[in-house]
């Protein structure tokens, strides 16, 4: 037996177990049930609740299982009558103030305390006197309380202090009068706020939007993909009556653990919205009319057709990142069916330049559990605990073991760990800044070759030589980018210093991804330049600004809202106003849709649709339709085949989507991806003296269409305001007092604002959200701009 | 300086200071008993949300933990109470000596309950919950942090008629 081993007995089984494991962990692991309420594995141990009572030899008194660490020897009964009595009596004191109100509970039929009950409690109470009621607080419009049922376990205190990284709810007052909650009346916050939920054995915490809509016994469980960050956390449906009435999480180790994102939990509520698109439709002199599918067809049909024969080049698509594999695919395999390499699904990027040597796609670098593993890592242009808010989890985790985590950013994010470092500054000064970091990390390695000339020229600071010392001085390193380095307007030249900084430390390069299924699209050949499986195209299209440029003749958009979802909402809108056709396969009917669009084609989305999703570390999973599509809605692989036969276009004999992902797995399947490549050289643009940046940045809740149609979502913190930030110096420069508006102008278009005083911005630079219809209109993602009080 | 710790006077800030001296340099949240004490001190006897926040400023603490600190302790107040804080003993000893009368005829002499301020703000009937250590004077009451023991209806009002 080696020194880590113990032996022990547990009910008359001879058991191994690692020293130092606690009893609950060894009977856990060998299928013997213990009844814990405060116990959760990835949690620490607090032992408050006693009901894992267990009986151990020698002990004077029953021990807890979740708290008594295994010794060589022990023997333990589970079930003894000794053990069983312990903890029936913890039972009786459990429900001695609860309220009993399992009919009118959501938790009801999953509740581990009922379950608990009808196993160790008493069918009578003994118990008559007055129980204590707890007020129930409004805690945001995600997480319904009912205090009253709490058995204070701390699992969601510990929840939020150990996993989220944010202690919003705590336990305050003693004895007869400890509450849960959160002492002054607000909101949660934390974008991970909703596993409180899951981790509540009872029914103190449960859903607010799925609040009363359904008894858990009548639902059914399927398995889905989270489609909004390019994870895929694994979750499940729970269905009454075709309807999806909730999400939750579903293990997987290897991705999301046990947890989902808020986002990734409440986004279902999209599927139900008003907005839903129910019918094709065409527009008939201004006006929408519903049509039947095969009017639809034949009208798409003959607007490509005409476009084909006046000039195939005339037709252009935009899919979105959160489109399946399959989707992506069949689009691209239709544009260029019809002689145009006009499509992409990069709408959040800005700089093409370099798109020649892109990698086949980009990609995390390492594979999501990684990261937690990490030792140090360097962060640009990336909000991960908004944007990717599992794998932050995971660099949380190395940043508590001692990992430094750095960041470059232009806005100063919220990080729920400590930075080791923590650059803010203008986007015009991202470059410079990354040089400078590459710059330290020459000096410091000795490695000087092939570095751009103005390298020379950058001066650096003992926040450059830091980073630069630390992602030198340990084993395993990262250089990760995030939402804003691939949207900013020099991206070309940040990738190439990022990936130059990544090769001089020996840190992998890896890119955070922002929506679901950017891989699938680019291994699909959803880009104007690459083929299926990467492969370089002879003939180069336009790409996801260049195609608004001119207005051409036909555009599709794919899942798309084109002012909302495009790096150059103004640009895009402008193009699609002057095209003959403009046809929308989407889900909703969007304000922006309405007005440009001349057919909408109604597309099933997310619980509705099949296909698959390929994550940031290359993993494709596929899901099934779980419930039915909104009215005359089809999921899109489907309707992408029909419009191919009506355009007698030749292989597109695809009967199911099983058939179609195999042949799309057969021909993107060893592909596999590299970040670090020879990029052309950064540049450095010298900013003019004084001039006022635009920062744009997408709020989590506001990400695409279906999370922007999600009611309660909608109702949170992280959602696009409409306002120009700025920080309080710029504000006091421009002489803006209280309920003055802003006039801010860009080269294509001006606005008056309402602003918001927002002190994490650099120096000279606003910030405008994505997203929002009353701002995206006007123009780039980040330029030059000029404000003053309107 | 941050807006919310502004909340605190420059003489609790240095006494907060002086206290996260006695603690290790990484742990000065260990001056939070000490902090919230001061803090309450200075603001006649109670905590506000503000101040407590402030505090949770001030230590590095997220503001929930202060808030537990504070609803747990009983020597801390969280809501407003009157200028003199009279805590009257009715553990078993004082019990035994009769601290029921002198609770019902101070509660009368007031007219307030025990866990009640009196209008004019003068007053706070606290409630006691623990044995204050003086059984052998008992009954006994703590009246702002003074012990007085074996008393007497004739006592008690000769204590807090004194009191401004
Ligand atoms: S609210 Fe739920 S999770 Fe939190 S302490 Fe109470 S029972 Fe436990
Ligand atoms: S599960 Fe062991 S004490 Fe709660
Ligand atoms: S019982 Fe009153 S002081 Fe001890």
């Amino acid at each position: 037996m080696t020194d880590d081993k113990v032996t022990i007995e547990v009910d008359g089984k001879t058991l191994e177990a690692r020293k130092g494991q606690m009893l609950i962990e060894v009977t856990d692991a060998n299928d013997i049930y213990v009844p814990r309420f405060c116990y959760h594995e990835k949690l620490t141990v607090a032992a408050n609740c006693r009901m894992c009572l267990v009986e151990v030899e020698k002990a004077p008194k029953p021990l807890p299982a979740c708290a008594t660490p295994v010794m060589e020897g022990m023997k333990v009964q589970t079930k003894s009558e000794y053990a069983r009595n312990a903890q029936k009596s913890v039972m009786e004191f459990l429900l001695i103030n609860h309220p009993l109100d399992c009919p009118i509970c959501d938790q009801g039929g999953e509740c581990e305390l009922q379950d608990l009950a009808m196993g160790y409690g008493s069918d009578v109470s003994r118990y008559q006197e007055k129980k204590r009621v707890v007020q129930d607080k409004n805690i945001g419009p995600l997480v319904q309380t009912e205090m009253t049922r709490c058995i204070h376990c701390t699992r969601c205190v510990r929840f939020g202090e150990e996993i989220a990284g944010l202690r919003e709810l705590g336990a305050t007052g003693r004895s007869e009068y400890m509450e849960i909650g959160t002492y002054v009346e607000k909101s949660m916050v934390s974008e991970l706020s909703g596993n409180v939920i899951d981790v509540c054995p009872v029914g103190a915490l449960t859903s607010k939007p799925f609040r009363f809509s359904a008894r858990t016994w009548e639902m059914s469980q399927q398995s889905g993909i989270a489609p909004h960050d390019g994870l895929g956390s694994n979750i499940h449906f729970h269905i009454k009556q075709d309807v999806v009435k909730r999400v939750v999480p579903a293990q997987n180790e290897s991705i999301n653990e046990v947890w989902i994102s808020d986002r990734d939990r409440f986004s279902y509520e999209g599927l139900y919205s008003e907005q839903r698109l129910s019918s094709p439709m065409v527009k008939q002199d201004g006006k929408w009319k519903p049509v039947d599918w095969s009017v639809a067809f034949d009208m798409v049909s003959n607007n490509l057709k005409e476009s084909v024969s006046a000039d195939p080049k005339s037709i252009a698509a935009l899919v979105s990142p959160s489109s399946s594999t399959e989707e992506a695919f069949l689009l691209q395999k239709i544009v260029r069916g019809l002689g145009s390499h006009n499509i992409d699904h990069r709408i959040h990027q800005g700089d093409f330049s370099d798109q020649e040597n892109d990698p086949v796609y980009p990609w995390l670098g390492q594979d999501i559990a990684e990261i937690e593993n990490l030792d140090a890592a360097l962060l640009i242009g990336a909000n991960p605990r908004k944007q990717q808010p599992l794998l932050n989890l995971r660099l949380r985790k190395a940043a508590l073991k001692g990992a430094a985590i750095s960041a470059l950013n232009s806005i100063e994010y919220d990080f729920n760990y400590q930075l080791a470092n923590n650059i803010v500054v203008s986007p015009l000064a991202m470059v410079g800044e990354l040089a400078a970091i590459l710059k330290a990390l020459a000096e410091k390695t000795g490695k000087n070759q092939d570095l751009p000339g103005f390298i020379n020229k950058i001066e650096i600071n003992s926040t450059h030589r830091a980073i630069a010392d630390q992602l030198v001085s340990v084993k395993t390193t990262s250089v990760l980018a995030g939402n804003a380095f691939s949207s900013h307007p020099e991206y070309s030249s940040l990738r190439f210093l990022a990936s130059k900084i990544a090769e001089l430390s020996s840190s992998t390069f890896g890119f955070l991804g922002e929506f679901a299924n950017e891989t699938g699209c680019w291994l699909t050949g959803a880009v104007p330049h690459r083929m299926v499986a990467g492969q370089h195209s002879a003939q180069i299209g336009l790409n996801a600004i260049s195609m608004f440029e001119n207005p051409l003749k036909t555009y599709l958009l794919f899942n798309i809202d084109p002012l909302c979802d495009t790096w150059n909402g103004s640009l895009a809108m402008n193009s699609l106003e002057q095209a003959e056709s403009v046809i929308a396969f989407s889900a909703f009917r969007t304000p922006s849709l309405d007005k440009v669009a001349t057919v909408y084609l109604p597309i099933s989305i997310y619980a509705e649709n099949e296909g698959s999703l390929i994550n940031v570390q290359g993993t494709s999973q596929s899901f099934a339709s779980c419930v039915s599509p909104q009215g005359e809605a089809r999921p899109g692989w489907k309707v992408l085949r029909v419009l191919a036969n009506h355009l007698q276009l030749e292989k597109f004999e695809y009967e199911d989507v099983t058939g179609l992902n195999k042949e799309v797995n057969d021909l993107i399947g060893n592909v596999s991806p590299n970040n670090k490549a020879q990029y052309r050289e950064a540049v450095l643009n010298k900013p003019s003296d004084n001039a006022v940046a635009r920062v744009t940045d997408t709020c989590m809740n506001s990400l695409d269409v279906l999370v922007r149609h999600a009611e309660s979502l909608q109702q949170t913190q992280d959602i696009s305001d409409g306002k120009v930030h700025l920080n309080q110096t710029l504000a006091n420069k421009i002489g803006l007092e209280n309920g003055a508006s802003v006039l801010i102008e860009q080269s294509e278009s001006s606005l008056n604002l309402d602003y918001a005083i927002d002190n994490r911005l650099p120096e000279n630079t606003i910030l405008i959200h994505a997203a929002h219809p009353d701002t995206a209109g006007l123009g780039a993602w980040y330029e030059n701009v000029s404000i003053r009080k309107a | 300086m941050t807006q919310e710790t502004k909340q605190l006077s420059e003489h609790a800030r240095e006494e907060i200071d002086s206290w996260i001296k006695k603690y290790p340099e990484d742990q000065k949240q260990s001056a939070i008993l000490a902090a919230l004490r001061e803090v309450q001190h200075e603001n006649k006897g109670y905590l506000t949300p503000e101040l407590m926040d402030a505090v949770a400023e001030y230590l590095d603490m997220p503001k929930i933990a202060v808030y537990e600190i504070a609803s747990f302790y009983s020597m801390l107040e969280t809501t407003k109470v009157g200028k003199h804080s009279i805590s009257i003993c009715t553990n078993i000893s004082c019990m035994l000596s009769g601290s029921d009368e002198i609770v019902e005829y101070t509660e009368k002499k007031l007219g307030i309950k025990t866990g009640e301020s009196t209008a004019d703000g003068k007053f706070f009937l606290k409630q006691e919950e623990e044995c204050l250590a003086a059984c052998c004077g008992g009954p006994m009451m703590m009246v702002d942090h003074v012990y007085y023991e074996n008393l007497t209806p004739e006592k008690i009002d000769k204590i807090l008629d004194e009191l401004d």
